[in-house]
Parts: structure tokens; sequence; C-alpha cells
């Protein structure tokens, strides 16, 4: 059997992998069998999470003219879809390699940034594929919603230096319009991923950890140079 | 050079490969590895902050990291183990593969997923998961394309009597996992399942496209190769048996590991880090086998470059898979997970283990293949060395800078403090990727001379040493 090919094909080629997918997938599918996938509808929906439909309001109340170009009015409706954007340009852009979206219960982390991270957060249409990420060359995200401004989110997109003096982010000037006088202002892509943004870990109510940034950290002020 | 090469025999085996197809997934090969290196050239000058395309969408780093990652695993590694196979198999069953006009086909199609995949990525349609990036629609042409290489070599595998040498139990095995693997994670943790489960599904798949396709083509190839330029059998059969099917039991059951601390459930977590420390014993016997092998006359490989690639990537193997034993351990976890330590381990089993395999795979037929020696010698030692080193170094520095930004982080020091401390690393890294590019070159310089002079061979008319 262990040298012959319905060994080799059968047991090895598909039983091994089967056992494997049945212990490390359909368990957990099964174990979270209770906790159903939320649409993006719910996701926004102001009884739910009013969070998200207040940042869209802000989002429209700092840049009226683009909102009412690329999105249009207020809705519901248009917040699930630019939120779904959001999600494709986080994907599309890879953002995901340089930044999670789980707290871990280790190192400081809910310290840094919230609390640690629950399953149930993550049972919704736009954690399909989860963003939980491998490596952090920048921050966490998951607990980002509402840290900051949405208009320190455009500035940062357009230079990151800006905001964040010795940051190695890419600049993401296609996010954002540059008008012949005034500022760049946010376009399509610049409103979904701002949103996006604000919405990870906007279903939480947390206070904003004191240890994130702008302290002097454990190093003293050689630190916070 | 590679050994002289041995003059023409009469060899049944020989005329059994299609050589051109060998050769044009070489070059194709060769070509991704170039795509992929641009990619992470311009990641490495992206985090020493020397950005020289700061602004440009179609230049967008993040884009390029998944062009690099996903152009190493489908476009050069996939690409060159299909060309080895068109050797290998044929020559080791007897029989040839199913058919060749399928086998253009296939590398046709192939290309086309590859370059179709790049194209999506940098115009911003890739999807969320490692390695999983190819766009929906080119997803079918993938998966059929992965059933008919299925097909096509295991056809002349099955035809053959008698039972199977370790390299087709590993080629074998491979066909059916890698079919498997690709739909598991190209379609469940998108379309299927989201959140935690599918975090576990997507686990499994970045660990098994590792571990079920190139692990076992890797370890295929090496048993076909190193026996036969070592010109005596493998050490210990049963070393062979509990090295293979040790890992078709314990490797699918590590993907979970990749996301240690991750909401999915710890009995899960423990699961998979039990399983990867079964692994690294597992390994450790297949290297012990390999050594055991060599053992008295490892003085081959001062002249021998292909058994020198291979046995260099063994000891790396050996590094790596120490490493992955703690590092899997949550002790470790705490401190190193997203950190660098965990890019220089996956540096080092792509480029370090298997890279280093395939290069050791090419130079070796590439001779054969144009029916003329390599044209430099010292060109080949020196894109030994410049990988070797660039690698090794590389590897070193991104485990200290993991270290040291693990314990920045969990001091919580200001986020752009561990930036500033990584600076140093990531600068010695972005010059040891030049110096592995710099080997490449070598590579291609030779290449190139040897091909030119094996046409010039060609158009004199000269009768042609085609080795065996
Ligand atoms: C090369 C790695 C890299 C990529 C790619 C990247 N970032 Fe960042 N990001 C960083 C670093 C480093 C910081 C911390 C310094 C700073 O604030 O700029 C950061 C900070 C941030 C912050 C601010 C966090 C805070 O509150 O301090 C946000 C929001 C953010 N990134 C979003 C994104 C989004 C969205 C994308 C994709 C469009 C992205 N990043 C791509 C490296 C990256």
């Amino acid at each position: 059997m262990f040298e012959s090919k319905s060994g080799i094909l059968l047991l090895a080629g598909l039983g091994f992998f089967l056992l494997a997918f049945v212990s490390n997938a359909v368990v957990p599918i099964l174990m979270f069998r209770d906790l159903p996938e939320q649409s993006v509808e719910e996701l926004v929906d102001p009884t739910v999470n009013k969070n998200v439909m207040a940042e869209l309001r802000d989002l429209q109340q700092r840049y009226p003219e683009s909102f009412a170009q690329y999105v249009g009015e207020a809705t519901e409706e248009n917040c699930a879809e630019l939120l779904e954007r959001g999600r494709d340009i986080y994907v599309g852009e890879g953002c995901w390699h340089c930044h999670s979206q789980f707290v871990r219960p280790v190192s400081n982390e809910s310290k840094r940034w919230g609390p640690v991270a629950e399953p149930i957060e993550y049972q919704n249409e736009l954690q399909r594929p989860v963003m939980f990420g491998t490596r952090r060359v920048g921050p966490d995200l998951s607990r980002e919603g509402g840290r900051r401004g949405s208009d320190w989110h455009v500035a940062h997109f357009w230079d990151p230096q800006l905001t964040s003096p010795g940051s190695i982010m890419p600049a993401y000037k296609w996010f954002l319009d540059e008008p012949e006088s005034g500022p760049p202002t946010p376009n399509a892509k610049g409103l979904a991923i701002v949103l996006y943004v604000q919405w990870l870990g906007s279903w939480l109510e947390f206070p904003i950890s004191p240890y994130y940034e702008n302290v002097e950290g454990v190093l003293g002020k050689a630190a916070a140079r | 050079m590679t050994e002289a090469l041995p003059a023409a025999a009469p060899n049944e085996a020989r005329l059994l490969v299609n050589r051109p197809i060998v050769l044009a997934y070489f070059v194709a090969a060769l070509t991704f590895f170039a795509v992929s290196m641009i990619g992470g050239l311009l990641m490495a000058l992206q985090l020493v902050g020397w950005n020289p395309h700061d602004g440009i969408e179609l230049l967008s780093p993040g884009r390029w990291r998944m062009i690099h990652t996903n152009a190493i695993a489908y476009g050069f590694i996939a690409n060159v183990f299909l060309g080895a196979l068109h050797w290998a198999i044929p020559r080791l069953t007897m029989h040839r593969v199913a058919s060749v006009q399928l086998s253009w086909f296939i590398y046709g199609a192939w290309q086309i997923v590859v370059l179709a995949t790049a194209g999506g990525i940098l115009f911003g349609q890739a999807q969320g998961l490692e390695w999983g990036e190819t766009p929906v629609w080119i997803d079918p042409l993938a998966q059929a394309g992965l059933l008919l290489v299925a097909i096509n070599f295991s056809v002349p595998i099955i035809k053959m009597k008698g039972p199977l040498y370790v390299t087709l139990w590993y080629f074998l095995a491979a066909f059916v996992w890698t079919f498997l693997t690709y739909a598991m994670g190209n379609f469940v943790p998108e379309y299927l399942v989201s959140g935690a489960s599918g975090g576990a599904i997507a686990g499994l798949f970045i660990h098994d496209l590792v571990g079920l396709f190139v692990t076992p083509l890797g370890w295929g190839l090496m048993y076909y190769f190193v026996p036969i330029m070592l010109k005596r059998p493998i050490w210990s059969h049963g070393l062979s048996l509990v090295g293979f099917w040790g890992l078709a039991f314990f490797y699918p059951l590590n993907g979970i590991h990749h996301f240690l601390y991750a909401p999915i459930p710890m009995f899960l977590q423990y699961g998979a880090i039990i399983a990867t420390i079964a692994v690294e014993f597992v390994v450790t016997t297949v290297i012990i086998n390999f050594f055991g092998t060599i053992w008295g006359s490892s003085s081959i490989l001062k002249r021998h470059l292909p058994l020198r690639w291979f046995y260099v990537g063994m000891v790396f193997y050996f590094i790596t898979c120490a490493q992955c034993a703690l590092q899997v351990t949550q002790t470790f976890q705490k401190l190193i997970h997203f950190t660098d330590w965990v890019v220089g381990h996956a540096h080092l089993v792509m480029f370090g283990v298997f890279g280093f395999w395939l290069f050791g795979i090419m130079t070796y037929l590439f001779p054969r293949l144009l029916g003329r020696e390599w044209a430099s010698r010292k060109l080949l030692e020196w894109h030994f060395w410049l990988s070797a080193g660039g690698m090794f170094v590389m590897f070193i520095d991104l485990t200290l800078a993991g270290i040291l930004q693990g314990w920045s982080w969990s001091m919580l020091s200001p986020w752009l403090e561990s930036i500033r401390i990584s600076q140093p690393f990531w600068i010695v890294r972005l010059f040891m990727g030049l110096a592995i590019i710099a080997g490449f070159v070598c590579f291609l310089v030779n290449l190139k001379m040897t091909w030119s002079a094996a046409r010039g061979d060609a158009r004199q008319g000269e009768p042609k040493p085609v080795p065996a």
C-alpha cells in the first residue's frame, strides 16, 4: 500500500487532504454556524452600527462637491456600495500586506489598539476573504475607525509624510483629485477607502488608547524624536 | 563544469524527452523570475524611503508586492517544475507524457494565467488572499490547466508496472494535492466562507501551496537527480518511506499556524502547532537520508555545481525547519509574528531552498538541452556565491530585524520608532536583494553566451555531442 499507486493517490493524495480539510476547516465552519454572515447592508444599518452612516455624512459635509459627484446622496444604499468599494481597494492595493486586522491577546496589543479580536467581528461579507493579514509594516487597522478624522486620512493618503513624518507608507495620490485651485479632494476611490478605514472597529465602543502614539514610550524622549 | 558531458550514447530514455518544451518552460521561468525581482526591488526601495515611484498608480508598491510573490510561485517555480517534470517523468517511467500537443497547450495556457494574474494585480483587481490573488476571471482557466497537468503526467506513471520509485510517489500525490489546494484556496474563502473559518481555510491554502505543491515536487526532483549525479542509490529506503508518509500526513494539518492568536478556536491552533513540530521531525529524516547518500564523497560539491546548489539548499532547508519548530510555538509567536522574522523565513524557504534546487536543475539541464557546455564556469560560480551569500545575509538580517521590531511593538513605543530602528536592516536587505539579482544576471549572461555558441555549432554543422 505504501508504495502502490492506489495507496498514494487515495490515501496520501485524497485521504489525508480531506482529513485536514475536515478537521481544520469544516470544524470551525460548524462551530460558527450560529453566527451567520452579515451582509454589507446589515453592517451599515444605523440601528446596528450608527457610526458608519455618521462617517458617511461627515464625508459629505467635508467634501460636498466630490461627494455629490461620486456618491450622490448619503443613503444607506450608497453607503453599502461605497464601503464595499473601499474593501476592494484595500484588497487591490495590497494594504493587507502592510497592515493586519486583528488584535492579539499578547504583546500589549490591546493596550495599544483596543479590545482583542472576537470571531463574531469577522462574520460578515466584507471579511470574505478575511483580511487578517500576516505582516505589520504599518499598525493594525482593526480598531482604526473614529481614531482620526477623515481629513487626516485624506491628507495621509495624499502624502503620508504630511501627517506622519518618517512614514514609509506609499503615497496614494490617485485617491484624490487635484483641482486647479485649492487643496486636493478625495475622488471616488478616496471616499471609498476613507469610509472603509473609518468602518474598521466602528462597531465597538472603546476608549482610544493613550499608548497609541505621541507618547514618549518607555524609551523616553529619544524615542519620540 | 557540471561534469564532463558523457558522449552520445544510444539511450532510449533520452528519445522520450521532448527537449523544446523543457527549454520553453525554463525560458518562461527565467522571464518571470526577472519580473518578480522587479517587484521585490520596488518594495525594498519603498521600505528604505528611496521610492522612485511615489504616487504612480501602476507602480503602487502594494500591487508589486503581490506580483513579487505571485510571479515567483506560479511564474518561476511552477514553470521550472513543469519543465523538469517533462525531463524526469519520461526518463523514469520509460513512457512519453500523454500528449505533446497537450503539453504545448498547457504551456500556453499557463503563461496566459501567470500574465493575466500579473496584469490583473497591476490594474488593482487582485483577490485578497496571498497566492490566491489570481483575479476571478482567470481562476477557472488555472484550475483546468492544473487538471490537464495532472492527466498529462499521470498517464505515463499509471502505465508503469510494478512498485514506484520514491520520486513518483511525490509526483503523483502532488498532482492530486495541487489541484485540490488551488480549488480550495481560490474559491472557498472568496465566495463561500467568511471570517475566522475562512481564515482557517486561507491558512490551509497558503501552507498547502508550499507543503503540498512546491515541497513534494521539489523533493521528488531531488530523489531523482541526486542519485543520478552521485551515481549511487539513496541511502535508506526506509527513511524515504517515513519522509513521504510523514509529510503526507502531517503537512496538511499545519495551515492554521499562519494565524496563531487570531480569533480562530484555540484548540485548532494548538493542533496546528503540534502538527508543525511533527513535520519538522519528519523533514529531518529526509535530510539525514540525503546526507547519508553523499556521505564520504562530499568533496564532489567543490566542482559539481548542481549538487552544490542542491545540498546548500538542503542545509537551508534544515535551518528553516529548525527555525519553524521554534517559531511556531507561542513563546516565539508573541514576539515575532507580523515582523520581518517571518519575511526572512519565507525568503529562505522559497529562494534559499526551492529557488536553489531549481537553479541547480537548470544549471544541470541547460547544457544537456542545448548540447553545449556552459560558456563560463566563472559566471556559474558568481551566480552561486552571490545567491548564497545574499540569501544567507538577508536571512540573518531579517531575523534580527524581526526580533527588534517585536520588542519595539510590545514595549509600546510609537509606531514610527519601529520603522526607524528597521532602517539599517532594510538597507542591508536591499543590497542583499541586489546581490541576488546580480547573480541572476550572471546566469542570464552565461546562458546567452552558451546559447549563441550552441547556435554557432549548429550552423557549422558540427556533430553535436548529445548528452544522455
Ligand atoms: C509599505 C507598507 C504600507 C502599505 C502598502 C500601506 N501602509 Fe498604511 N501605514 C504604513 C505605515 C508604516 C504606517 C505608520 C506611519 C503612518 O502613519 O504613515 C501606516 C499608517 C496607516 C494608517 C494610519 C494608522 C494610524 O491611525 O496611525 C492608515 C489608516 C493606513 N496606513 C491605511 C492604509 C491603507 C488603506 C493602505 C492601502 C491603500 C495602506 N495603508 C498601505 C505602511 C503601509
